[in-house]
């Protein structure tokens, strides 16, 4: 198992090289001049030996990799044209919501996704799963915005004053403030890495909160997230119910599972032991790519939602051709696939005997 | 010997933990329940099935896949079960441990009777007592029996955890144990290996293991050797019988070999079309068989090649249509020695010479047309 780890783990170093490569190489090849792409109307041959000499533009391609490959592994990923300002700084600030969003969408639309799809699945044509199926193919074809639309009206508006009333959108309730990591802990002289990951982790709220136990930030920004929550794991939620149940119905017709019923197991047992078990690795390769996906940037949440995550960055970058940031932010949603990917083979390897032997 | 005195000891599952007031328990499933805890004859016979009849309600129609069989099975017995393909053999082990899959199949009606208890009665959790604990199985394809996911100690102490309450390490040991008389050397390290590092005839041991963990009355056998090459059968099948044997268990052997049958059994049931054809004593049915399609059965038998290698498959004409069987003998479509009677009504079984000997074929009774 350890050595199978290994492998992927060197394996995905290799494909993050080749990825890395990729990302600088389609920099350099893309038609247009970058001084010109950036400067725009100020591009002039004096402006651009500037610019190309602040960049390193003037240097030979395989010096410029390694200046980009060295910036990289110093945690540089250049700097936002439109804004001015540091990526790594951009992204300390706005990459922990998304992060925060996601987990918690994942969290709801596995656990009710899972439950739902083994339920409809041993109760095969009953009125649960009929009406989750139903929901389910409603669920995967409304789109998050409605939806988000929807949920707003109704818990911000119909039940505005009740005890059921959610905020509509934002991170926290004006007012309220979070105390940094840094500030908390009295580190504010603290520089390089480990302040990036300090204040990395001061702005993912529920976490500082909670380990700093600021009890009504906690709360309240967890009420905050409750909504772009729900709506922005709908649609996982309605495939992993969808993959659970077929899943599951294919396994349950298996050989092995009439031989768990010979021994006399109860159904719960063979289902739970035997059954999901098996049927749950399409399941991990959907919740895989789901959160891949979320992760990368949930635009229309954060829109609707009026959060600044990945997504609205990512927007905001393509549509101001703001190519350091979009070249910054194919690297990490790269990054973000690759990691994904190693934790569903390595959990496929955890789940399934057979994978962990070639 | 100590399987069966571990079982004989095995703490009580149900009914010392029942107070006498309770309503729960009707007086026949207190009786029940009292008889799933030892390996006392409570009855005459281990198995008497009478009238069995089990139905597929398809798309397509009824598929009479059991119809009408009646046998009985004593104490320790090994009892065969031969036939074409399709002709109702699985369906019938399946019905005794009520794993008929449903929908679309159902036992429509008959009466099982098991060491004094009928089957068809019990509750699904009563049912389940006997599953694995009275009545072990042992399925065709060892390649897919067993679940891939779990370590195979763990296979096989899951049902002695169950059934006989033991603690995990009991239960360990006593697959250790297991493992080992079903012949797995170094048995004790192999418990943690899965599935897919054995081969398929240390598979197909590894599920005898499985279906002997809690010493059973009775091991149904379901073609255990079809899906393996024939130097592993003629180990697994002395496996099973050595076993059988040794704890007196009573098996059902499945198979479409009459060499296998003519080697294990002491009694078969020859059946078609979802009927018993012909039944009795090996050697009544093998040397003095009074069926046409026992013949072919034989016929289609090459004598002078290995006899385990024979496959029932070789008969003119098609298996029959168990969609719409007509009020005619079933098998006369495919009969040299058919008349018209034959095709007006359907024979019963009655008695030939030989202890218990059956046959249903009008033209073998007494004064038939048939020598
Ligand atoms: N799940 C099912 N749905 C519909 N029909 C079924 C089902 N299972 C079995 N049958 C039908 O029941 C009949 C008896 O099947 P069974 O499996 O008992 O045959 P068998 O004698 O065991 O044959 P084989 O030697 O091929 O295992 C067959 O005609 C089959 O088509
Ligand atoms: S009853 Fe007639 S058709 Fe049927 S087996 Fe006997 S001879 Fe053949
Ligand atoms: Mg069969």
């Amino acid at each position: 198992m350890l050595t199978f780890i290994a492998q992927r783990v060197a394996l995905s170093f290799l494909v993050l090289i080749g990825v890395v490569f990729v990302v600088f190489a389609v920099a350099r090849i893309l038609p247009g001049d970058p001084c010109v792409a950036a400067l725009q109307e100020r591009a002039n041959p004096e402006t651009c030996a500037d610019f190309n000499a602040r960049f390193g533009l003037d240097e030979p391609l395989p010096v410029q990799f390694g200046i980009f490959v060295s910036d990289l592994i110093h945690g540089d990923l250049g700097e936002s044209i439109r804004y001015g300002r540091p990526i790594s700084e951009m992204l300390i600030e706005r990459m922990p919501v998304t992060i925060e969003l996601t987990l918690l969408a994942m969290l709801w639309a596995t656990t009710v996704g899972i439950t739902l799809g083994v339920i409809s699945a041993t109760r095969r044509n009953s009125a649960t799963d009929v009406g989750t199926m139903i929901g389910a193919n409603i669920g995967v074809s409304t789109p998050v915005f409605v939806l988000g639309l929807l949920l707003i009206y109704l818990f911000a508006i119909v039940l505005k004053d009740t005890p059921f009333a959610l905020p509509p959108g934002g991170r926290l309730t004006s007012g309220l403030v979070i105390v940094p990591l840094a500030t908390s802990w009295g580190l504010e002289d603290l520089a390089g890495i480990p302040r990036v990951v300090i204040d990395f982790i001061s702005n993912m709220y529920l976490v500082n909160s909670l380990i700093t136990g600021q009890w009504e930030i906690f709360g309240d920004a967890f009420v905050h997230l409750l909504l772009p929550a729900l709506a922005l794991g709908t649609i996982p939620l309605a495939l992993i119910a969808r993959m659970t149940r077929s899943s599951l119905l294919e396994v349950l017709g298996l050989d092995y599972i009439r031989t768990a019923r010979a021994k006399g197991l109860a159904n719960r047992a063979v289902v739970m032991r035997h059954g999901l078990r098996n049927a749950i690795l399409p399941v991990v390769t959907v919740v895989g790519l789901s959160l891949g996906a979320l992760l990368s940037g949930a635009v229309l949440t954060e829109t609707v939602f009026g959060l600044t995550g990945l997504g609205k960055t990512i927007t905001d970058a393509i549509l101001g051709r703001d190519y350091p940031v979009i070249q910054a932010l194919t690297l990490i949603t790269a990054m973000i696939y690759l990691v994904i990917n190693l934790l569903v083979d390595i959990s496929y390897a955890f789940l399934d005997p057979r994978i962990r032997v070639q | 010997m100590t399987l069966s005195e571990e079982s004989a000891q095995a703490p009580s599952v149900v009914v010392e933990d029942l107070p006498d007031s309770v309503e729960v328990a009707t007086e026949e499933g207190r009786r029940m329940a009292a008889q799933l805890h030892d390996k006392q004859p409570h009855a005459k016979r281990l198995l008497e099935v009478r009238n069995l009849t089990t139905q597929f309600f398809t798309r397509e129609g009824v598929v009479h896949a059991v119809d009408e069989v009646s046998f009985d099975l004593d104490y320790g017995e090994t009892l065969g079960l031969v036939g074409e393909s399709g002709c109702g053999k699985s369906v019938t082990a399946l019905s005794l441990v009520r794993l008929v899959p449903s929908p679309p199949g159902r036992i429509v009606s008959g009466q099982i009777i098991f060491d004094g208890v009928d089957i068809l009665k019990l509750s699904n959790a009563e049912m389940r007592l006997m599953r694995g604990k009275k009545i072990g199985f042992i399925f065709q394809d060892p390649m897919t029996s067993l679940n891939p996911t779990l370590p195979i100690g763990f296979q096989i102490s899951e049902s002695a955890k169950l059934h006989l309450n033991l603690s995990r390490r009991a239960a360990d040991d006593r697959a250790v144990e297991l493992l080992s008389k079903v012949g797995i050397p170094r048995a004790r390290d192999r418990m943690k290996d899965y599935p897919h590092q054995f081969s398929g005839g240390m598979r197909q041991r590894v599920m005898i293991a499985i279906a002997l963990a809690c010493d059973p009355m009775l091991l149904l056998a379901d073609e255990p050797t079809t899906a393996l090459d024939v130097t592993i059968q003629a180990q697994i099948l002395d496996l099973i019988r050595s076993l059988s044997e040794e704890f007196g268990t009573a098996v059902i052997l499945i198979t479409h070999d009459l060499g296998i049958a003519a080697g294990m059994c002491h009694r078969v049931n020859v059946m078609y079309a979802g009927r018993i054809a012909e039944t009795g004593l090996v050697d009544d049915v093998f040397e003095h068989a009074r069926h046409p399609y026992s013949w072919g059965l034989m016929d289609s038998l090459p004598r002078l090649t290995d006899a385990r290698s024979a496959r029932l498959r070789t008969i003119e004409g098609l298996p029959p249509d168990l969609l719409d069987p007509g009020p005619e003998c079933r098998f006369s479509p495919r009969c040299h020695y058919v008349t018209d009677r034959c095709r007006t009504a359907e024979p019963e079984l009655s008695s030939r010479e030989g202890e218990g000997h059956l046959a249903r074929c009008f033209g073998t009774e007494p004064g038939g047309w048939i020598a």
